[in-house]
């Protein structure tokens, strides 16, 4: 696959010398940074920075009718907007099959985790619970938005805190400050193969040469709660064995900055 | 009972407080962040670059053209469902009409040049803050421009003319004028006036004189913002 690809050809001859486009190590993460309450309307937010990448995740908290399958289970959304303030790649407009991807893969994280119990964001069976909705929109795309995401919405439901409830009506002007029922930190990595070669946090140039690439979302104590492959090119029972064990490494990095 | 003593403990014309900063997201041809009270935005400028479809391409001059959005998170009550409502796209073509008088763009025939204002959060006046925030962003971005724009609200709380409304005041209990303004300091003229509320002509027109001190000022802030990052090192900043 893009066999004729002169930037991936650039990249693949690099990291034959063990180089990355900004001199960084195959395995080798860029700084990351967190920053929480990044957003006063926001119920729980966070600001997320992997090298010049740059996402903010927002939770916004209501009360809604439980889905009649789980009449005792609250509600969670994930939705990303990658929006055109961020590159010159993203257009205005509904979300495309990119986005798609991110906010599912992150939603699929947070859901097969069981981070969040929702049984304890059931207020009446049946008739009401809250519902959290993630939001993570992109301020700049500086590659590896998968990560970022997955971090920026686990760390603004960390941040998150109820609003008042009066049974009828939710007050967003007064913040409670109970958290919500959150047990876990379910992480994704993304694990980028390219040629022979296998990287961990990749530039947007490097994104766009890859051949496959494997977002493994892990808990704290290493079990894989969603896989995620993508590219062209298949993978072999080895490049998955060699890819978790990269994502479970970096995984305990990222989670050490929450 | 006059309106004397303002929610948040400002004075009258006193705008709430600012942080400008020129240069904060790097795919950008240039950006602005622009921080007001608890409203903040940011600004993206792409381009001069090809304008697609083609049929709105102009051949005698590039087009302006801007999108304002609030992040689904960043209203005061629920979440606001992502996508351009009405409200947005109002927004997006005001802010549009508000920069369009100092920027040149006979130079870039058929190219667009785009500008994206992003808010994370808001606490009322962010299509002011969006404007400052486009405006710096624009300058960043190298577009000939005759001026920076500023903007910020001015209006009447109870009969009292007050400067930069927030959520509060925008909500009070009693007569409330809100009146966004982007104003060209070089030219004294306004590029955005809207108005919600009731008012007297002559209220409106003192109002205006009074808003002009603070747009003064934010110009200086958001050539604060231009200047730090422009600055060469060991250079003083004045």
């Amino acid at each position: 696959m893009n066999k004729k690809n002169p930037v991936r050809e650039h990249i693949l001859k690099s990291l034959q010398l063990g180089m990355r486009p900004d001199g960084r190590a195959l395995e080798q993460y860029r700084n990351v940074e967190v920053t929480y309450g990044v957003s006063k309307t926001a119920e729980g937010s966070a600001l997320v920075k992997i090298g010049d990448t740059e996402v903010i995740a927002g939770a916004k908290l209501s009360v809604e009718v439980p889905f009649p399958d789980t009449p005792d289970e609250g509600i969670i959304m994930v939705n990303a907007e990658l929006l055109p303030l961020s590159s010159p790649r993203f257009e205005a407009g509904p979300p495309g099959i990119e986005a798609v991807e991110l906010a599912r893969v992150v939603d699929r994280g947070l859901r097969e985790s069981k981070a969040l119990d929702l049984k304890k964001l059931c207020i009446k069976k049946g008739e009401k619970v809250w519902a959290v909705s993630v939001d993570i929109c992109t301020i700049n795309d500086a590659g590896n938005l998968f990560d970022a995401a997955g971090l920026a919405a686990i760390a603004a439901l960390q941040d998150a805190v109820f609003p008042s409830y009066d049974g009828t009506e939710v007050d967003y002007d007064t913040k409670t400050t109970e958290k919500l029922p959150l047990s876990k930190t379910p992480i994704p990595i993304t694990v980028l193969k390219i040629g022979d070669y296998f990287i961990v946090d990749a530039l947007q140039e490097e994104m766009a040469s890859v051949d496959s690439r494997l977002t493994v979302t892990t808990t704290a104590d290493g079990t894989i709660c969603s896989l995620q492959k993508g590219g062209d090119v298949a993978i072999t029972l080895a490049d998955i064995d060699k890819m978790i064990t990269l994502s479970l490494v970096q995984a305990k990095m990222l989670r050490k900055k929450l | 009972m006059a309106y004397t003593k303002r929610l948040d403990g400002r004075k009258q014309k006193e705008f709430r407080q600012i942080t400008a900063k020129a240069g904060v997201i790097k795919n950008a041809d240039g950006s602005a962040y622009f921080k007001i009270g608890n409203t903040v935005a940011y600004a993206a400028v792409y381009g001069p670059r090809e304008l697609h479809p083609k049929f709105m391409q102009d051949p005698s001059t590039g087009i302006l053209r801007c999108n304002y959005n609030m992040m689904p998170f960043a209203g005061m009550g629920n979440r606001v469902r992502p996508g351009q409502n009405r409200r947005a796209k109002e927004i997006s073509m005001v802010t549009q009409k508000a920069l369009l008088p100092v920027v040149d763009l006979k130079e870039f025939p058929n190219a667009v040049i785009d500008v994206f204002v992003e808010l994370p959060q808001t606490d009322a006046g962010s299509r002011c803050a969006g404007i400052c925030a486009a405006s710096i962003a624009l300058a960043d971005a190298g577009i000939p421009m005759k001026d920076l724009v500023s903007a910020v609200s001015v209006g009447t709380v109870d009969g009292t003319i007050v400067v930069d409304l927030d959520y509060g005041e925008e909500a009070y209990d009693g007569s409330v004028a809100d009146i966004p303004i982007a104003y060209i300091p070089s030219t004294e003229e306004i590029s955005l006036l809207q108005m919600d509320g009731e008012i007297t002509k002559e209220t409106l027109l003192e109002a205006l004189e009074i808003g002009k001190i603070a747009w003064h000022e934010i110009i200086e802030i958001q050539k604060n913002a231009l200047k730090e990052k422009y600055k060469v090192s060991g250079e003083e900043n004045e």
